[in-house]
């Protein structure tokens, strides 16, 4: 049984996933297909909501990195939001504040596709 | 406090990665590690696990995976075995997040994950098998509080 969830709502135009669990070489599966489907659907505006995320390892984190181009390229961003400490320690163990916009909420993230639209 | 070992060995599939972090996490609890510490020993364990699963063993699931976990009194050391394509180092290159988004490729990233949360990492190939070797080292207020239990 796997132990993690991606829950899809909408703000607008901005897509958000909501993650729940944990995130490793296991599931990683399910955010791959959270974020096709998002693609597919001609939604490039995404927000990823980490707030009840328990734990990533790089399999989890290799998603983000095989779609950000992809997204960007759409006009889009993948903007990550809400993390714990613990969880966040990971992407940052790897670089990845350099590579993608990390907030502390996701309001915070709205603001800033808001903005980049204005 | 006594040298201890605990092995736990489970088939090379990635849908046990949960047990062994949990394996992992109880362990280094009762050896009293900080929590911070003790997130790092269950990354680098799922991450020498996931490697050995889909790079040693190529995503086959009929094959196994030993972990031994030896408890020192100065030293917590994970050591995982496997009989899959040994792990060539002399191929191995720092990542590069750029390149990686480029590329679109995902993985490459959990040898730098190991490397960075541990104290010391050794691979080794003995015929079929191979080992890796992952040891961090109690800080000396930790050691202190292993030696009151």
């Amino acid at each position: 049984m796997s132990n993690f969830s991606v829950g899809f709502r909408t703000k607008g135009a901005i897509l958000v996933l909501a993650l729940q669990g944990e995130l490793d070489a296991h599931t990683a599966s399910e955010l791959e297909a959270a974020i096709r489907k998002c693609q597919e659907e001609n939604s490039y505006q995404i927000i990823v909501n980490g707030e009840n995320l328990q734990y990533i390892s790089s399999a989890g984190l290799g998603v983000f990195m095989a779609h950000i181009e992809e997204v960007r390229e759409n006009g889009g961003d993948i903007k990550i939001a809400a993390l714990q400490p613990k969880v966040f320690n990971v992407f940052d163990l790897l670089g990845f504040p350099m590579l993608f916009d990390i907030v502390e909420t996701e309001a915070e993230a709205l603001a800033r596709f808001e903005n980049a639209e204005a | 406090m006594a040298r201890s070992v605990h092995t736990k060995t489970i088939p090379s599939s990635t849908r046990y990665l949960e047990d062994v972090r949990q394996f992992v996490v109880t362990l280094a609890q009762q050896a009293d590690f900080p929590e911070d510490t003790v997130e790092k020993f269950k990354i680098a364990v799922d991450e020498a696990c996931t490697n050995i699963i889909e790079h040693a063993y190529g995503g086959q699931e009929n094959h196994e995976v030993d972990i031994a976990i030896i408890v020192e009194k100065d030293r917590f050391t994970v050591r995982i075995r496997d009989e899959g394509a040994p792990f060539d180092q002399s191929k191995y290159h720092e990542p590069n997040l750029l390149e990686i988004a480029k590329k679109r490729q995902a993985g490459g990233l959990g040898v730098h994950i190991i490397r960075s949360l541990m104290d010391r990492v050794e691979y080794r190939t003995r015929g079929q098998v191979n080992e890796i070797r992952m040891t961090k080292y109690r800080t000396s207020g930790n050691a202190q509080n292993g030696e009151t239990k």
